[in-house]
């Protein structure tokens, strides 16, 4: 069992287990976080560890913080007017909300995907692969190929498209448009790679393929996935946070939770009777 | 359609689920061959009156209770994290009982090993030549429907069903002849009672191995061969 | 079927509907042809090569053209793109990218749209004193920097607009990457919006091709070549103004020739730029 859920025991379901408490299992700690829009209190004292190596889901009603959580992990909360967070988030022994730490370095560190496939618009599927580093500098063509195929390769993209990476990456279906975005992130070689709900706008195909690619990437990354879909969440990661109007109830390994919950609320939203 | 075919649609992808069965049928093997083991083990030592051994056929027990618990435990998670439907979910909730076949066969052979333990403190009272065919013939029909289990392979499981009945008919046998002898020999009387019940557990150990062919016939075809329903398919 | 009386006037109503919209938008697009082919048609006539390269005949003379006026249309608009166009565009950029919903934007917003609303005579006025009195000349300059001054508004609103129409979550991705803002904006936002950018400045450029009051007090107007930047120079507006209120048959024909020119300039540039321009971007 330890090969597959890669938990470091077999769970027993009698054991309350808690997040890895030591450090060098610990991608990213998230301590009293505290989210705003503008005068709505979004998130309250969220404490969260995302483990190494493991795929961590965040689960809860629409509107409950989850997609807030997320974006808080990598500064693009304050990206939007009027929002504000108050907190720490430990990556790599650094508080990424520490003072002068630059968001613009902390996301080259923690890569996104979104809810809604974004690829460049004007650029090939080459060159929206390519993006990460282009922007940021990189000019060496060995480098550029070498990156763009890693990050389709992990994408599970590369045999798709191999022949064709100089079609503009809009052409490509809403699944592999949404591959084509992980790759892009994946190519800047982030340590965390965060999804927010990357299925919700796929059919079921595209959304299976997405779901064993987060088997395989968690062999490599740090990933954390917000997803409004439990059952993916039960599918896809080891760990489950459950968020209910900003606050997170309850937290463990994923069999643990969707076996046996331990707070009433989580049962009442993992069996349905949410009301 | 076929099994095969059902598996051969261009769009099939790789599902990490898959992955996962695998590993329970791994370990569901295993607990099987842990059970036969305990069965041949126990037989050994009721035929040889050998005391050391049944005893540690009851402590072994052990080992399969806790593989029990860890597969129940597996079970449940794949339940909760993969929502299995179809020939997954027939699969998973025949896994449930088959684990729970395998548990209650391994009982048996902690059962018969009481019996021996019985038998070595007592005066030597020869069984029933057909009780060692008996055990040779149940432990085979667990093997088989485990087989069948592992290759999905229907036809060799309503196999082993038929085959109980070979079973059933030498346990009256060795029933009708221990009756006989007991009731000639007044000594062995309590021996005879022992090695009844050694035969009747045995019998047991082919009705546990006929349940799990029969579960296995589910899983394949989606249709039962229990209890003669769906006997005209 | 029954007839119900309410389900026919709502029928009724409903063809009334259909046919009134499409009676206008018919209006709309007869009025556009009906214009365009007046103008064709009447200056089809006086259309000739000697209108493309000769200057102005004395008047009583026949024949001549208007080349000085060409070439000054062209000059002043190359001049009035060099002042509006950057001043506009990096404005939009602004409002559409950094200033967004602050109170700055809002000024800024506003104070484009009082400027758009300036009549251009007094955009006239303010280049005259601005530029012809220090100067003491009429000049090419004191017109291409009426005109630019009059192209800055559409030109911060367009491209506002069009730099808007780019989905946010494109911004997203790329601030995703750790890609920095102005990166993004030059790299990305930019490129995905440049057909649409581009047709916002052609058609403000058209729309000034066409001004004719304020460069009757800055770029005046010239019956032969205008050398530099510093005299004042022929255009076609201003051509068409003087041609068509002068009491000679002959000058009508060259005003409507001058006309028929000018629209034809817009078309085709403005269709032109669109047709060569690549098709992949999010605005077409």
């Amino acid at each position: 069992m330890s090969s597959i859920v890669p938990s470091v025991k077999p769970p027993r379901l009698a054991v309350r287990e808690a997040p890895p408490a030591d450090a060098s299992s610990v991608a990213m700690a998230v301590d009293r976080l505290n989210a705003w829009f503008a005068e709505n209190h979004v998130l309250r004292d969220i404490s969260i560890t995302f483990p190494k190596q493991q795929v961590t889901a965040l689960i809860g009603p629409s509107g409950c913080g989850k997609s807030t959580l997320i974006r808080c992990l990598n500064r693009m909360h304050e990206v939007v007017a009027g929002a504000r967070v108050k907190g720490e988030i430990w990556v790599d022994g650094m508080n990424i909300y520490g003072e002068g730490v630059d968001p613009v370095q902390v996301r080259r560190k923690i890569g996104m995907v979104f809810q809604k496939p974004n690829p460049f618009p004007t650029m090939s599927i080459y060159d929206n692969v390519a993006a990460g580093l282009k922007l940021n500098g990189v000019r060496n063509v060995s480098v550029l190929d070498e990156a763009v195929e890693r990050g389709l390769r992990q994408a599970a993209l590369w045999e798709e498209v191999k022949d064709k990476l100089k079609e503009p990456g809009t052409g490509l279906s809403g699944g592999q448009q949404q591959r084509l975005c992980i790759a892009r992130a994946l190519a800047v070689k982030p340590e965390i790679l965060l999804l927010d709900e990357p299925c919700s706008a796929l059919d079921p195909i595209a959304t299976a393929k997405i779901e064993e690619l987060l088997h395989e990437l968690k062999t490599q990354y740090t990933v954390g996935i917000v997803t409004h879909n439990m059952q993916q969440a039960a599918r896809v990661s080891s760990f489950t946070g459950f968020l209910l109007l900003g606050e997170l109830i309850e937290f463990g390994t994923t069999d643990r939770l969707f076996t046996n919950p331990s707070d009433p609320r989580t049962e009442a939203y993992i069996t349905g009777r949410f009301g | 359609m076929s099994d095969a075919a059902r598996y051969r649609y261009p769009f099939m992808i790789h599902r990490h689920f898959d992955e996962e069965l695998a590993v329970l049928k791994e370990k569901l093997l295993s607990m099987g061959g842990l059970a036969e083991q305990a069965i041949g083990k126990a037989t050994e030592a009721f035929l040889k009156r050998d005391g050391a051994l049944a005893q540690s056929v009851i402590e072994e027990d052990a080992a399969i209770n806790r593989t029990e618990v860890d597969l129940e435990e597996s079970c449940l998670s794949l339940f909760a994290r993969f929502q299995p439907e179809a020939k997954d979910l027939r699969f998973m909730a025949m896994a449930f009982k088959i684990i729970d076949e395998l548990e209650r066969v391994a009982d048996q052979a902690v059962n018969i090993a009481e019996r021996t333990l019985d038998l070595a403190r007592s005066p030597v009272f020869n069984p029933p030549s057909d009780i060692a065919t008996m055990s040779t013939l149940a432990m085979a029909m667990l093997k088989d429907s485990l087989d069948a289990f592992v290759n999905g392979n229907a036809d060799l499981a309503s196999e082993v069903c038929q085959r109980d009945e070979e079973v059933d008919q030498l346990n009256r046998v060795v029933h009708d002849t221990l009756l006989e002898r007991a009731g000639k020999e007044s000594a062995g009387a309590k021996q005879a009672v022992d090695q009844l019940l050694v035969a009747r557990h045995l019998e047991r150990v082919a009705d546990h191995a006929t349940n799990i062919a029969e579960d296995v016939y589910f899983i394949v075809r989606g249709r039962t061969i229990k209890h003669r329903l769906g006997a005209e398919a | 079927m029954v007839r119900d009386p309410l389900m026919a006037r709502r029928n009724w109503a409903n063809r009334l509907a259909l046919a009134s919209t499409g009676l206008c938008a018919l209006v709309t697009v007869s009025v556009l042809f009906f214009l365009l082919g007046y103008i064709a048609v009447n200056g089809i006539g006086a259309l000739n090569w000697a209108f493309f390269t000769q200057l102005p005949k004395p008047v009583g003379e026949p024949g001549g053209g208007m080349a000085n006026a060409i070439v000054g249309t062209g000059k002043l608009l190359f001049l009035a793109s060099l002042i509006g166009v950057p001043i506009g565009f990096f404005g939009g950029v602004y409002l559409a990218e950094f200033g967004r919903n602050g109170k700055i934007a809002f000024w800024v917003r506003y104070a484009t749209d009082v400027l758009n609303g300036v009549p251009s005579i007094v955009i006239g006025i303010f280049a005259y004193v601005l530029v012809v009195l220090p100067m003491k000349s009429f000049s090419t300059l004191a017109g291409g920097f009426a005109l630019g001054i009059m192209m800055i508004p559409i030109a911060v609103r367009t491209t506002e607009e069009f730099l808007k129409l780019i989905p946010a979550s494109i911004r997203e991705a790329a601030d995703a990457l750790g890609v920095q803002r102005w990166k993004t904006i030059l790299f990305v936002v930019i490129p995905a919006a440049f057909r649409g950018l581009l047709t916002g400045i052609l058609l403000d450029l058209a729309r000034v091709a066409g001004e004719t009051a304020p460069l009757l007090f800055t770029a005046l107007n010239n019956r032969v070549w205008s050398h530099g930047w510093m005299e004042p120079t022929a255009s076609l507006p201003v051509m068409i103004y003087t041609y068509a209120i002068a009491p000679y048959e002959d000058w009508h024909r060259q005003a409507w020739a001058a006309a028929l020119v000018l629209m034809l300039l817009v078309l085709v540039v403005n269709g032109g730029a669109r047709m060569v321009l690549p098709r992949r971007s999010v605005v077409v």
